[in-house]
């Protein structure tokens, strides 16, 4: 039992990585600056404890930092890679899409990319448009690969341990201004991908987020509850395969789902959620995103893509009218 | 396959190289009028009843390339390969019947009739694949070479197929760099064969081409006329060794000609027909066997290596049209463990 008291989502991952690298010679890191410790510290002291041939710093070559990623798998090796921010994954679109997502399937099974492509997404603040996008919705549509989306320190360390073993490409999506954010680490919990948590029951409503997105929702369940709405508040944690058993059954109970996220509302990925939800229990559905536009810099810009506890009281509210 | 410590002789050698060739034309020979039919696209109609269907890149009059390579590698070297893969397949060793499985879509093809020939593919020969996109397989080839150097896997190495179009595209620009800036054992291999699709490549580049730009990244680079497979043969079993030795990258660019369009359907009608006739003068195949009988080799025995080549192919025809098709059920399969397709 190795409790760590006080953890950041950072030193959290830091630590599922080194655990996963200490079991299996075959995990390396590569990307952009891990050698520094990654530029949000999510790689710190790992080049100095496995050496540089293992945390591997790289040019800024997005394409062939994740081509190389499945030459790597396919060669033997199970590569973390590294893409700083989501923004920067398009760069390395055709790598990711055409080629980690389909070898598997297009070769008939004759080889494996075990590779997890750490791409952090999410309003990151004052970063303007081109660093601060969630674009889960477009990673969950993609068949062969996971897309993981972890919102505390707890499920950070958990689930990329998870992601390191599942043997499969893995789309794992840290929250960019989640680093900094504190909790206790058990060494010894393992989260199974696909398995939802549930941060707090209820019977009137059903509210499902992810990510960051989760802290709004925890802080509009505490409304709620204030007024005498106790919501059934579910994190989805992995975003593919998603926990439909835990959802369905809470929308079955609750007849009442409000889906949630950070990225923008228009073919997101709540939409595919409430569209279940709705065919599978007959519940009222609804979903709350940003605006369809590109996130501003100037505070009063960047805050109308944010989606806050107030708007959720209030679509929670109105969908209990 | 290794040709290079087996102590054969020339003629063995050169009938050897002889054979991949005329395997290769013979395949290819067969699979395109196996396609006939088969693809919607250049203008031409979709039959439907063609046995090989969808795309099919050609590599007529390429041959020497893959054969002069590829006859200096070991089943433990990996090779990543372009759209036009039959050639790069072959000659790494593939099974020639399961290759015609594949293109035919069937289950006993080595994608289980998931790939056809755009993903033709061996992994138990440590041929990784050929790819549907231009230049993709160039970074995977670079990872491949990183993976042997961080797994010890010495004298090992990778050999990345390209064409001359690839070269225009940003990924053989970042892979050229990765290879060289971590001295991987990668031996890219520029198949220039003049062609972009259906433009032709030349326009379309800027400064001398592959040569230049590789030595621009201190990759050394070589080039051959990539239809004399002695040639051929004899700079690459060079550039092997250097890269085997530890020597880092290197490029051998060779320069040959696509006798077909794009596609098989795609009957080039955009291409001075001057410039076709006079490729077809240097045909590696035809060039070959003048410098083999003019070395003592008879016309009969390079007759029976031709013919053996074509009843090779009869029979993979016929084998490959009386095999099953997948189970529907095949096509769930292999997407992912967790979460894989079953749910719509």
């Amino acid at each position: 039992m190795a409790l760590n008291k006080d953890l950041s989502y950072s030193e959290a991952a830091v630590l599922a990585v080194q655990r996963e690298m200490e079991a299996d010679a075959r995990v390396v890191v590569l990307g952009e600056d891990v050698g520094r410790g990654g530029i949000f510290g999510q790689y710190k002291g790992l080049q100095q404890a496995f050496g540089a041939e293992r945390v591997i710093d790289t040019p800024i070559s997005e394409a062939a930092i994740m081509g190389a990623g499945v030459g790597m798998a396919l060669a033997g090796l199970r590569p973390v890679v590294e893409m700083r921010v989501v923004d920067f994954a398009l760069c390395g679109m055709d790598e990711l899409v055409n080629q980690a997502a389909k070898n598997r399937f297009m070769f008939g099974g004759q080889g494996r990319v075990p590779l997890v492509a750490r791409l952090p997404g999410g309003i990151w603040d004052a970063s303007a448009a081109q660093h601060s996008q969630s674009l889960e919705a477009w990673f969950a549509h993609l068949p062969g690969v996971v897309v993981v989306s972890p919102s505390t320190p707890q499920d950070n360390y958990s689930l990329l341990r998870a992601a390191l073993q599942c043997g499969d490409p893995v789309v794992y999506i840290e929250h960019k201004t989640l680093w900094g954010l504190r909790g206790d680490v058990d060494e010894d919990m393992a989260v199974p991908l696909g398995k939802a948590r549930r941060v707090r029951e209820g019977n009137a409503i059903t509210i499902v987020s992810w990510s960051k997105q989760v802290q709004a929702c925890a802080a509009a369940c505490d409304a709620l509850a204030a007024e005498g709405i106790e919501a059934d508040l579910i994190d989805l944690r992995t975003l593919w395969p998603w926990d439909r058993e835990t959802v369905l059954a809470s929308c079955a109970r609750t007849q009442r789902l409000l889906v949630v996220h950070e990225a923008v509302q228009v073919a997101g990925f709540g939409a595919e959620i409430a569209a279940s939800a709705a065919e599978a229990t007959g519940c009222r559905v609804a979903r709350l995103g940003a605006p369809r536009i590109p996130v501003g810099y100037a505070p009063v810009l960047e805050a109308q893509s944010r989606v806050g506890a107030e708007a959720v009281v209030a679509a929670a509210k109105k969908l209990m009218g | 396959m290794d040709s290079s410590n087996s102590g054969a002789t020339p003629e063995i050698i050169g009938k050897a190289l002889y054979r991949t060739m005329v395997r290769i034309r013979a395949f290819e020979n067969a699979a395109e009028a196996a396609s006939q039919g088969g693809v919607s696209a250049y203008g031409q109609q979709a039959a439907g009843s063609a046995k090989v269907r969808g795309p099919l890149h050609l590599s007529t009059g390429q041959e020497a390339v893959p054969a002069g390579v590829c006859a200096h590698l070991r089943v433990s070297d990996y090779l990543t390969s372009t759209h036009r893969g039959h050639g790069h397949t072959l000659a790494k060793g593939a099974d020639l019947v399961r290759m015609m499985c594949e293109l035919f879509g069937k289950a006993t093809g080595f994608n289980g009739g998931k790939g056809g020939s755009m993903h033709i593919a061996d992994f138990s020969v440590g041929m990784l694949g050929a790819n549907g996109v231009v230049a993709a397989g160039l970074p995977i080839a670079v990872g491949a070479a990183h993976a042997q150097k961080v797994l010890k896997k010495n004298g090992d190495i990778t050999v990345c197929f390209f064409g001359d179009g690839a070269i225009n595209r940003g990924p053989f620009l970042e892979a050229l760099n990765w290879a060289r800036v971590y001295d991987l054992p990668v031996l890219f291999v520029c198949e220039d064969n003049r062609w972009s699709a259906t433009t032709a490549s030349g326009p379309m580049t800027a400064g001398e081409g592959a040569s230049a730009r590789a030595a621009s990244m201190d990759i050394a680079a070589t080039q051959v006329d990539g239809n004399d497979v002695f040639s051929v043969h004899e700079t690459a079993g060079r550039l092997v060794r250097e890269v085997r030795d530890g020597g880092g990258p290197r490029l051998l660019h060779a320069l040959t000609y696509r006798v077909k369009g794009h596609v098989s359907v795609d009957l080039a009608a955009y291409r001075d027909p001057a410039e076709l006739a006079a490729a077809l003068e240097t045909d590696p195949i035809a060039r070959a066997r003048g410098h083999l009988l003019s070395h003592g080799v008879s016309a009969a025995t390079l007759d029976a290596i031709e013919n053996a080549a074509r009843d090779e192919v009869d029979t993979a025809l016929a084998i490959a049209d009386a095999a099953p098709w997948p189970d529907a059920s095949a096509a769930f399969s292999d997407v992912q463990t967790i979460g894989a397709g079953q749910w719509h």
